[in-house]
């Protein structure tokens, strides 16, 4: 759409449930009551690799206020296994997964027996009486034991590879035989998690008189659940309804299906009994979805004038003892293989990403999936080969990156991109800061003997996915998004929609966009998420989505109820709808702005007095659903950070971060930043600070907020936001991109480019994350 | 388990309850009082999100006995916001985008509030110093640190 949109679309206006959340009146699943409520605890593995031989669970059942207590083989008389495959990846082995181990455990924290009692304290005292034999087998932790080991995770794969995914295009031998630079390096991520403050957790209702099962569940895809459950439990899918209540962070954690979490609504159906279960903070480092344990060999090739010629990537990433269910464990290594060097034009690639199977937590989906990875790789690539070259690095990124011009971009990983908005991302960073300036200052700072550093990162985030990646696949997760907008009878409009909010805004981009496509003040607007009983069945949150997808539907609806307003009015009044037009609530002559009815008036004879409309039944209801034709819809920008490095103690300290960003249609500025931001704090915490540390038994060493750092307030500067502005995408639609992964996929990338710009002083360098002050001092060799 | 009797102040009424020796004051205000607004993100005296106030002075519901509170005076957020003395605060992180999903909002509202009272004109580094012990996941405290400050400087209202 190339028209201006009228307000408040692009208004700043505040996140509406903030109102209610910062009064304390939020209602988190942990804050919900049910009568006859029970509760569960978990006996999980304390090894990373062990048979069971015997489980003994009668002086757990018998301690007073136990009312049951489940092994993996009670579950799975209601619950059936599942794997986690996908159809576009027909090579992906994937294992057979069960609500609790039955015979074996793969990871030290996976569930095992499941205590239902009458408070938290009890299931969680019985829970330790349960006696189990163990067979401890050996365990393999690392991923390169996994890959080259004898040990087997699963013995009937033969193997512990759970897919490889590889593409290559162009003439890549004669691309490096001929470049007048290659630059190579081994690549090294740390294993990290998500780490939302409020836990998993769940509260599962079953009446066994109609089979029907109600669970409010901190999840952000609360239809993806109703499908899952129906499916897995033998349950009338009509039947079954998610309520996603406020949630207090997902960031991708809360995007699967997990083991204990239906074991949970499992045991009440089991029991017809109402049970809850939230996660403590050792169950969610140890059994939520990790991501990110990658290890890549990367080589670039350049020309002696600074071209890009070839990339060739061989990721090898770890992803625990199963493929997650239901999106599959393919995305990260897809991502290594589809996004290397995408912001820029080049010929050539060789990529391929290696997924095995270790005794360690589940891996899979967190904030960015992969492509932090890839910009990191090809970043610190392309720093590497240019000082290699002895030209500028970024002169050589402006030199390769894909232009307007080149757009469609087909790059030779497959992927074609439509828009991307590079030229803008620069020129507004060239507006925004004087980069020469800020280089001379770090360089006469390494001159004078210290360690400062910048590094500039390009990123591309895919966001807003079509139905040909899980659809196609056969995967059960809605691309698409739906809206019904209903009138009342006093003139207020109410929303039912299928986003879900875990607090990045979309509701309020929602509310904005109905608001500006009925006409009618913000305020006017109600809206209702995250209930699969009342909304269309739609993808929640995943892959930056909402606003693109739901905001879309949303448009569409508020569209078609206007539509609808306006007929009435016109027949009400004898006029021409098309002479009409609703302006802040009120039915107005178009070329006079001269009010003619308001919606209230509309309301009440719609509802109450139909009769009155000649020729038509009026409905006040609209619908919308909306999905993507497209694959996918990038976002595009750059993320520059300074650092400077203490070379005594390693520490690395952030002195300026900036990001640019192009993400089409904003639809409002003041969510969109800060969303911005917190996806930026989680890449620096990533480069920085946190990692899941395993022995070599599968054992997490680090299961506490005290030991796995996640990023405070202190440790963080001021992020500079600045949006670039490219010409609209021009298709039918709002124009919105996601932003939800942005800073989360370059932010890594950034602080590594310039932890090296600032260790090239002492002619060091580090290619892993995290940028620890041990790994710091190690580079420098200080230790 | 043994039980103990015991009464305190929360958010100005008395309040009588016999709680378990095992229960911790998170427990004695969410499950048995049903102030929901403190919040539970790590139970090991972390995260911060159950922060209130004991006798006058923020601490951590979680790292409190429920037996603990005997004799004490103590306010959650619920108490807070009914009194109306962190109303400029609530007001300034909705404004200012501080929140997102609103999690660790309980915690740092009250320590943003007792920092401030000891320090009416802070430097941004003195705020986000100040709010270390409190972790969000969601916003980059960006602009956390706005709101504190603009309520400090009296921008908001
Ligand atoms: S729950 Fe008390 S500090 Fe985290
Ligand atoms: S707003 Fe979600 S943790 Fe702070």
């Amino acid at each position: 759409m190339t028209a201006p949109l009228p307000a408040p679309i692009g208004a700043p206006v505040p996140h509406r449930r903030t109102w209610r959340l910062v009064h304390g009146r939020g209602r988190y699943v942990g804050d919900v009551t049910v009568p006859r409520l029970l509760h569960a605890a978990f006996v999980r593995s304390p090894h990373g690799h062990a048979r069971i031989d015997a489980i003994d669970v009668g002086a757990a059942a018998a301690t007073p206020g136990v009312v049951a207590v489940f092994t993996g083989a009670d579950i799975a008389t209601v619950c059936r296994p599942w794997r986690g495959v996908h159809g576009l990846f027909p090579s992906l082995n994937a294992p057979l997964q069960h609500a609790l181990a039955i015979d074996t455990a793969r990871w030290s924290g996976e569930p095992v027996a499941l205590v239902v009692a009458t408070s938290r304290a009890i299931a969680e005292d019985a829970a330790a009486l349960v006696v189990i034999d163990w067979t401890p087998l050996p365990a393999v932790a690392d991923p390169e034991t996994a890959r080259d080991g004898a040990a087997r995770i699963h013995p009937d794969l033969g193997t512990n590879v759970c897919l490889v995914q590889s593409h290559e295009s162009g003439d890549v031998d004669a691309a490096f035989a001929g470049a007048a630079v290659v630059a190579e390096e081994t690549f090294r991520f740390g294993r990290h998690t998500g780490v939302p403050i409020e836990a998993r957790g769940l509260i599962a209702d079953f009446d066994p008189t109609e089979r029907r099962l109600t669970v409010h569940h901190s999840h952000q895809c609360p239809h993806q659940m109703q499908n899952d459950f129906a499916v897995l439990l033998g349950l009338a899918e009509h039947r079954v309804r998610v309520i996603a209540p406020d949630v207090g962070g997902g960031f991708g954690i809360k995007q699967q299906l997990y083991g204990d979490e239906i074991a949970v609504c499992a045991a009440a159906m089991l029991l017809g009994r109402p049970v809850a279960w939230t996660a403590d903070r050792l169950e969610s480092f140890t059994a939520d979805i990790h991501a990110r344990e990658h290890v890549v060999q990367g080589r670039v090739a350049l020309s002696a004038a600074g071209d890009i010629l070839a990339f060739d990537v061989d990721d090898l990433h770890a992803i625990g003892p199963y493929s997650q269910f239901p999106r599959s464990s393919a995305g990260e290594g897809r991502a290594v293989v589809a996004q290397t060097g995408a912001p820029y034009r080049f010929g050539a690639i060789r990529a391929r990403a290696t997924a095995v199977f270790q005794n360690k937590g589940m891996s899979g989906h967190y904030r960015g999936v992969g492509q932090p990875i890839a910009c990191a790789v090809t970043e610190v690539l392309l720093d590497k080969a240019a000082r290699g070259a002895g030209l500028d690095p970024i002169a050589v990124r402006r030199r390769n990156l894909v232009r307007a011009a080149d757009l469609p971009w087909r790059a030779p990983t497959g992927v074609t991109y439509p828009r991307l908005a590079f030229e803008e991302c620069f020129a507004a960073l060239d507006a925004h800061l004087d980069l020469e300036a800020l280089r001379r200052d770090c360089a006469d700072a390494r001159a004078n003997g210290r360690l400062r550093g910048l590094g500039l990162a390009c990123f591309v985030e895919m966001t807003s996915r079509g139905s040909g990646f899980y659809g196609t696949g056969g995967v059960a997760v809605s691309s698409r998004d739906g809206c019904t907008l209903r009138l009342e009878p006093t003139g207020g409009i109410r929303c039912l929609s299928s986003i879900t909010e875990q607090g990045q805004g979309a509701e309020t981009g929602v509310l904005q966009v109905i608001a500006a496509a009925v006409g009618v003040p913000l305020d006017a607007v109600d809206l209702l998420t995250g209930d699969t009983a009342t909304s269309f069945h739609g993808g929640g949150t995943w892959g930056s989505r909402c606003m693109a997808i739901g905001g879309e539907a949303a448009w569409r609806a508020g569209r078609a109820l206007r539509a609808e307003i306006l007929d009435i009015a016109a027949r009400l009044l004898q006029a021409d709808a098309g002479a009409l037009d609703i302006r802040d609530g009120v039915v107005v002559d178009a070329a006079t702005g001269g009010g003619r009815m308001t919606l209230a008036e509309i309301g009440a004879v719609g509802h109450f007095r139909p009769h009155e409309v000649p020729g038509a039944q009026p409905q006040l209801v609209a619908s919308a659903s909306y999905g993507s034709e497209a694959p996918f819809r990038p976002g595009c920008g750059l993320q520059l950070a300074v650092v400077e490095i203490d070379p005594d103690s390693g520490a690395v300290r952030l002195e300026r971060f900036v990001v640019v960003h192009e993400c089409g249609l904003v639809v409002n500025p003041l969510l969109v930043d800060e969303q911005i931001r917190g996806g930026v704090v989680q890449g620096l915490g990533a480069a920085l600070f946190e990692e899941l540390l395993y022995d070599s038994e599968g054992q997490l060493l680090n299961g506490s907020l005290a030991d796995y750092l996640v990023p405070t307030a202190p440790e963080i500067c001021d992020i500079e936001l600045v949006h670039a502005h490219a010409t609209p995408a021009g298709g039918d639609d709002l124009g919105i991109a996601g932003v939800g992964e942005a800073g989360t996929t370059g932010a890594s990338a950034a602080v590594l480019c310039a932890v090296n710009d600032a260790l090239s002083a002492r002619g060091a360098s580090i290619a892993q994350i995290p940028c620890t002050p041990e790994r710091i001092l190690t580079a420098l060799g200080v230790i | 388990m043994p039980m103990i009797p015991i009464t305190c102040t929360i958010n100005g009424e008395t309040v009588e309850a016999t709680v378990s020796t095992r229960d911790t004051l998170a427990d004695l205000l969410r499950d048995t009082l049903g102030l929901t607004a403190t919040h539970v993100g790590c139970e090991h005296g972390v995260c911060g999100a159950c922060t209130i106030l004991f006798d006058g002075r923020t601490a951590r519901a979680c790292l409190v006995l429920a037996a603990q509170a005997d004799g004490a005076e103590i306010e959650t957020l619920e108490g807070a916001t009914a009194s109306g003395r962190i109303a400029a605060l609530q007001k300034a992180f909705h404004d200012h985008a501080a929140l997102q999903c609103g999690f660790c909002t309980p915690g740092m509202l009250l320590a943003a509030a007792e920092f401030l009272e000891d320090h009416p004109a802070p430097s941004r580094a003195e705020i986000r110093e100040a709010l270390s012990g409190n972790l969000c996941r969601c916003t980059g405290y960006q602009a956390i640190v706005d709101a504190v400050a603009a309520v400090a400087k009296g921008t908001e209202p």
